[in-house]
């Protein structure tokens, strides 16, 4: 989207606040058990979730350890740790 | 080729959304809104609208589809009263600062305690600072044409904000009237289809909706939107003069002046109580009295300028609310015709008149007698007028 059409909090990469440090259980990705779907990154909130070549990665500085990534993956390839274990 | 009807208030604005082509319509039932929901559902199970009707659980939830829909793309359109309206205060103030052209009717009722279910514009003028434009309309054509503008108006790149047209409950929503329906291929060419620009979900490029912002990029945000409201007074203006061009009809843009020209007192209006305020100018005109009648159409935006240019120069000034501004021992309206003035008008008596809450009728004596305060109160001072007139209260 261009300057001129900004205009609402949505885009590709609208990271104004460090939400990271919210977290208290973080998601760890199986990459056995994912089938690369996509469907954690559609379904993130705050769009943590990128995908680098064929595999998809979560990047913890966002992510607040909702835990909807976890709930929507169909193959239970996401787990929800607490973090500091 | 257009068709005249018999159509109450809700089928009106039914006929309305429909001839807008929504995508989805998402809406649940309340009184006295609920006909227009049931209106809706049948043309959709009689493929007369092809839309995605969602039968929601709440108006929370209506709304929030209707956000989710827009934010996707579609053209969409729903409807509450005074309650339900309350509960979606949360989504409503979303869709505003999303800016998303979502076209909602107001079929506006009285806000509880005591319980009440009948007409008055309480329920969304209590919400006029939450981003959205607001009309209030006076008669059932005016309700269909208005919804057909809305989206002409809420879909403009100069604007991209979501519109209510508001009628008031009961009068308009319940009771019949001569209605002109266009037909679909002029609303068409008039409407073209919904493309937006600023906003669209797509699953193959997702996107962060609402991530957490800091105040200085917030304040980015209001001040466009604040723009976008400006914005919209020359677009109201514009879309009317279309419409009219097209269809014949002029709903008169921001605001309707009715007998104005020479006029020394003014009286000012807003919704179904105008009919019987321009009978009561006529009563007053025979009698020989200058007398004018201001309809608001638009309450936001508010058209400071042209409500100033209008008022300019008269002796008095009155303001008739159906509602009321706590903390203010006035109306809402009073207020913004106050705060509108102040630039320009020299100090002239601008008296605060309320009645017809809770859908009391305001009947053309309580317009006279409301003439009959502003003829005394020429060449008075505001300060002789500390109080609100009640006009139809019990025991007053």
């Amino acid at each position: 989207m261009s300057e001129k059409e900004y205009i609402v909090p949505i885009g590709e990469g609208v990271y104004e606040i460090n939400t990271g440090d919210w977290r208290t259980h973080r998601p760890v990705l199986d990459q056995d058990k994912c089938i690369k779907c996509g469907i954690c990154l559609t379904y993130c909130p705050v769009f943590s979730i990128y995908k680098e070549g064929e595999e998809y990665r979560i990047d913890l500085s966002y992510c607040k350890g909702c835990g909807v990534c976890m709930h929507e993956c169909p193959k239970d390839a996401i787990r929800m740790i607490e973090e500091g274990r | 080729m257009s068709m005249v009807d018999v159509l109450n208030g809700n089928q009106a604005a039914a006929k309305g959304a429909a001839l807008s082509r929504p995508d989805v319509v998402a809406a649940y039932p309340i009184t006295p809104q609920t006909p227009l929901v049931e209106y809706l559902t049948q043309f959709v199970a009689n493929g007369e609208l092809e839309a995605f009707m969602s039968e929601v659980e709440s108006e929370h939830s209506a709304m929030s589809v209707v956000t989710g829909a827009s934010l996707a793309g579609s053209r969409t359109f729903t409807a509450t009263s005074s309650q339900g309206l309350a509960l979606m205060y949360e989504p409503y103030f979303r869709a505003s600062t999303l800016r998303l052209p979502v076209v909602m009717a107001i079929v506006n009722r009285e806000m509880i305690s005591p319980q009440t279910v009948w007409g008055g514009p309480q329920d969304s003028m209590t919400l006029r600072d939450a981003g959205w434009i607001q009309i209030y309309v006076e008669d059932n054509q005016e309700i269909l044409d208005m919804i057909i503008q809305a989206y002409k108006i809420g879909e403009d790149s100069r604007v991209l904000l979501p519109v209510n047209i508001c009628y008031d409950g009961f009068y308009l929503s319940h009771l019949t009237e001569r209605v002109e329906i266009p037909d679909q291929n002029s609303v068409d060419k008039f409407l073209p289809d919904y493309t937006p620009t600023h906003i669209k979900l797509d699953p193959k490029i997702p996107m962060a909706v609402d991530p957490l912002t800091t105040g200085d990029l917030l304040m980015e945000y209001r001040e466009k939107h604040m723009v976008a409201q400006q914005n919209a007074l020359k677009v109201i203006q514009e879309v009317n003069e279309d419409f009219n061009k097209v269809f014949g009809r002029n709903h008169h843009g921001l605001l309707e002046k009715y007998r104005c020209d020479d006029a020394d007192v003014i009286l000012i209006s807003l919704g179904s109580m105008t009919g019987a305020a321009r009978e009561a100018v006529d009563y007053h005109r025979e009698k020989g009295l200058a007398v004018g009648l201001l309809k608001i159409r638009s309450l936001r935006p508010f058209p400071q300028e042209e409500v100033s240019e209008v008022l300019a120069g008269r002796q008095a000034i009155g303001v008739v609310d159906r509602n009321v501004s706590f903390g203010w021992n006035t109306g809402i309206l009073y207020q913004e015709i106050r705060s509108a003035l102040y630039e320009k008008e020299k100090p002239v008596p601008i008296l605060p008149f309320i009645g017809g809450l809770g859908g009391e009728d305001l009947r053309i004596e309580a317009f006279i007698s409301c003439i009959d305060r502003l003829k005394e109160a020429r060449g008075t001072q505001q300060k002789n007028y500390p109080r609100t007139c009640w006009l139809n209260k019990k025991g007053g």
